[in-house]
């Protein structure tokens, strides 16, 4: 019989999870990790990476259409969903393979199968080959989450879809109701748009990607109006039913009356659901909050050895804070477990960037100027459009801005929001700032490279203490 | 080698100061023992005296600064053969005519100057990097982040004395938002005495429509507030009262002034008083005590604090083996500390330390009052005023002089009788006072 006592079990191969392992494992840690379905978990099966690959067609396809912008011709373009999706499944199967490769390469014990907390250190995983019982001295729960229903209209896959319908669609959507423009709905919509539905997005609160900066809320909402799209905000969907050949909803509009549509398609993302249940989390008694594990800034729970990380505890949901967490707590379990070399570091949620792959771009972190304000920060604000940037010009790239919010005493960089092509690639670097607590001198001192988009970041940067250069 | 000049530890509490006034200008030649400074601790203004040679390469901390931390550096001499300008730490401010050329500016990784404090909080932070380019530390570097550099700068926080969590232990800002004021203490001052309870905390700012001023509070003020707070809120308070007859010891005291003129000593009755309650101490030595988290410390000597009242507030100098000291010397000795007192030029010894306290509220016609205890001391007496009260001599009612003397004790070293022994102890010796003089 294997020996099936291990330092640490991960429950969950998310980005979080597979993480948390390999780290582990580096650590020297006798580690396995428990899967139900996919090794890499949703993100890079079902979300963050597929989509990625969907958006890049989409985008190259605007490209296609707009050749003529660039001086260049392209006849008869036109867009093979099925192929496009195709070559998005192999995007993530590649890295699903790769994942396989790392568990093998750092000795990893993979058992497929529904893991289940029945004691403190223990595990009973159920396969499709039995039931085997795993022991650990530590173990993190990394199960993750998954998209929440609408209460009335269940998602049946085939007219009304979560995010996982939508990666996988069978036919091209003509005219898509997206409900929800958080990251995942402004994707969706943007993607479909591109590819050519007529599109109409629903948002309860009153603008579009609420969390964001309300800036950016409202040049968002401008660029997707002005690509096409119908933006109802302060409106809630009342009734959503499938027919025959698509849906038909009742949406309650701003100001208060409701309005009756049909639709081909509709995309439910609506927000998460943590994945609590058949965990065994009653069992041991564990804490959380709106379903979500309660964890301290070691991702530490309140039963001694049990660790959570990812979707399944507290906000922001994403990938990559799902993944430093796995690093934290793997160091952590090293060092109770004797290890005096590894020295965790807290996690600071407020360090943690976010990033929209919709067109265009959307890339922030830490806190929006009203929020600042909020937390009582005096703040010097600064602001700059991509327009006066030479290399956006160049790329035909002028729709975007980034945004700083500074703390006028301190120079502290409270928040960062930009809006724009490439900013999801240029947002670490203010990340990177905040992180080592730079401040507004440190970056005004850096030399940005010309020509490049990131100028605007400095210019931002210089126009919050109103040295803005090329503005 | 420049020599770094930092803000002295003048007393074993003292976590910051004032430097109230600058006895010598940049250019200077010093030599040891020199007065450099005058600097207003929690309870007196010191002198600061130099103990190396040479010249005062820069001042760092400008005269009038409040809340200069113990540790932080406050001036730059340049030793003997130094060029006074190539000693400076900080960029040279335009004043500089030395012909060298423009000063190599220091790695930004030190504790920032107080004088770059108040810059940045004049105008915000300049978007230049000086205010937070440090001094070179005797080749002693603090890691720090930009932003808590600008932080500890902004509220006068000694980097040295904290802690770094960051990576390779680097300051960042979280480090110092904890307990700025106790984070910031030194490790030895901080051991060497008890923790204040309650650090004070920086207060919202007061609003009212009632036509008043506002006074920044001394640094007395802050010591006696935050003392009194610990010592209300830690100790268990029990007082006892006795009603003491006094006309024997103003009897005595009568004689004692008649004979002791020629020397020019004049005894107050407080200063019979102070030996008195040593006695008492001495004789009861379980109230002679001071309660010490898992220890109780008893004295084999009882040295008392004697409130005295200053311009500023309250200090306590200390007639020290106040029990085997005679009563004109402790007279002399009094007048001498209060004298001093008053001027704000006592020495921390002269006022740290003491076994139990008095005070005396009798020259205000106070007749009876409770004292809050003076930590780590476990009690203190309050002195009401001698007044003629009817008074029961020989079941006939008659007049005497008396008056109500009240013990605080500390309720978790003391019990009850104890503290209740040494009430009659005291009143014993008052009441038959030869004792004082034998």
């Amino acid at each position: 019989m294997a020996d099936t006592n291990y330092d640490l079990i991960v429950l969950g191969s998310g980005p979080g999870g597979y993480v948390a392992a390999i780290r582990a494992a580096q650590l020297g840690l006798k580690t396995a990790i428990v899967e139900r379905e996919n090794l890499g978990g949703i993100c890079l099966n079902w979300g963050c990476i597929p989509t990625k690959a969907l958006l890049r067609s989409a985008e190259i396809y605007h490209y296609m259409q707009h050749a003529k912008d660039y001086g260049l011709a392209a006849a008869s373009i036109s867009a093979d969903l099925d192929a496009v999706v195709k070559r998005s499944r192999g995007v993530a199967k590649q890295l699903n393979q790769g994942v396989t490769h790392l568990m093998k390469k750092n000795k990893i014990a993979v058992h497929m199968g529904e893991g289940k907390l029945t004691a403190p250190g223990k595990l009973e995983v159920k396969g499709e080959k039995g039931s085997e019982t795993l022991t650990a001295k530590h173990i993190i729960v990394a199960t993750g989450a998954r998209a929440r229903d609408l209460p009335f209209a269940p998602a049946d896959g085939k007219r009304i879809w979560t995010y996982r319908h939508a990666m996988t669609p069978a036919e091209m959507p003509k005219k898509l109701l997206v409900i929800g423009s958080g990251a995942i709905g402004i994707e969706f919509a943007s993607f479909y748009n591109d590819m050519g539905a007529e599109v109409t997005v629903v948002e309860m609160l009153d603008r579009i990607v609420p969390v964001e900066d309300a800036d950016v809320s409202s040049f968002l909402e401008k660029s997707l109006k002005k690509q096409g799209m119908t933006i109802l905000t302060g409106a809630g969907v009342e009734e959503l039913k499938a027919t025959g050949n698509g849906v038909s909803a009742k949406i309650k509009t701003k100001d208060g009356k409701v309005q009756a549509g049909d639709y081909s398609h509709a995309i439910v993302a609506i927000g998460i659901l943590p994945n609590t249940e058949g965990v065994g989390l009653d069992t041991l008694g564990v804490k959380t909050t709106k379903g979500h594990i309660d964890t301290d800034p070691y991702c530490r729970t309140n039963v001694k050895g049990l660790w959570a990380i990812g979707d399944v505890t507290a906000p922001p949901w994403l990938a990559h804070k799902a993944s430093h967490e796995g690093v934290i707590a793997a160091e952590a379990i090293a060092q109770e477990l004797g290890n005096k070399d590894v020295h965790p570091h807290p996690m600071d949620a407020r360090n943690i960037p976010g990033c929209t792959y919709c067109h265009p771009q959307i890339a922030s972190v830490g806190l929006t100027e009203a929020k600042a304000k909020e937390a009582g920060h005096e703040v010097k604000v600064g602001n700059f459009p991509f327009v006066g940037n030479g290399k956006a010009i160049a790329l035909g790239e002028v729709e975007g801005f980034v945004k700083t919010v500074f703390d006028a005493k301190t120079g502290e960089l409270l928040g960062a929001h930009m809006v724009g092509a490439e900013v999801t690639e240029m947002i670490q670097g203010y990340t990177v700032g905040k992180t080592a607590e730079l401040v507004e001198a440190d970056f005004m001192h850096t030399v940005f490279p010309h020509p490049t988009i990131s100028e605007t970041m400095h210019e931002a940067v210089l126009g919050a203490w109103g040295r803005a250069l090329h503005i | 080698m420049p020599i770094e000049l930092k803000m002295p530890a003048l007393s074993p509490t003292m976590e910051e100061g004032t430097l109230a006034k600058w006895l010598v200008k940049e250019g200077d030649t010093v030599q040891s023992g020199d007065l450099l400074a005058e600097i207003e601790t929690d309870k007196a203004t010191m002198e600061f005296e130099a103990i190396d040679e040479g010249t005062i390469a820069q001042i760092l901390v400008p005269e009038g600064t409040d809340n200069v931390k113990v540790g932080t550096v406050i001036a730059v001499i340049a030793g003997e053969g130094e060029d006074a300008s190539t000693a400076k730490a900080a960029p040279a401010p335009a004043a500089a005519s030395a012909p060298t050329p423009e000063p190599v500016r220091a790695e930004p990784v030190e504790a920032p100057s107080s004088s770059s404090a108040t810059a940045a909080k004049k105008d915000g932070p300049s978007p230049g990097r000086d205010p937070e380019s440090g001094q070179m530390d005797k080749g002693e570097r603090i890691k720090a982040s930009p932003l808590a550099r600008r932080i500890a700068a902004e509220k006068g926080i000694d980097l040295s004395a904290v802690k770094g969590s960051g990576p390779g232990g680097r300051i960042v800002k979280a480090d110092l938002e904890g307990a700025p004021a106790t984070a910031a203490a030194p490790a030895q001052a901080a051991a060497a005495t008890p923790a204040p309870a309650a650090a004070p905390q920086q207060a919202a700012p007061f609003e009212t429509d009632i036509p008043h001023t506002a006074d920044k509070l001394s640094n007395m003020r802050k010591t006696i507030a935050r003392r009194l707070i610990e010592a209300k809120q830690t100790i268990p308070h029990i007082y006892l009262t006795v009603d003491i007859q006094l006309d024997r010891l103003l009897k005595l005291r009568g004689e004692l002034n008649a004979a002791l003129e020629p020397q020019g000593v004049k005894l107050s009755v407080n200063d019979l008083l102070i030996k008195a309650l040593a006695k008492a101490l001495v004789q009861v030595p379980k109230c002679n005590v001071s309660f010490a988290g898992d220890q109780l410390i008893s004295y084999s000597r009882a040295d008392i604090s004697v409130a005295v009242s200053v311009p500023a507030g309250l200090i306590t100098p200390i007639i020290v083996g106040a029990d085997e000291k005679s009563v004109s010397k402790i007279s002399t000795e009094m007048k001498e500390l209060a004298g001093r007192a008053k001027e704000g030029k006592l020495q921390p010894h002269e006022y740290q330390g003491g076994t139990a306290s008095i005070s005396n509220m009798g020259m205000f016609g106070i007749s009876q009052f409770d004292a809050v205890i003076n930590p780590p001391q476990g009690m203190i007496m309050a002195i009401g005023a001698g007044e003629k009260r009817p008074w029961i001599v020989d079941d006939a009612l008659a007049i005497a002089t008396v008056m109500s003397a009240t013990g605080s004790f500390d309720h978790r070293a003391i019990d009850g009788a104890d503290g209740a022994q040494l009430m009659q102890a005291f009143k014993q010796i008052v009441e038959n006072p030869l004792g004082l003089v034998a």
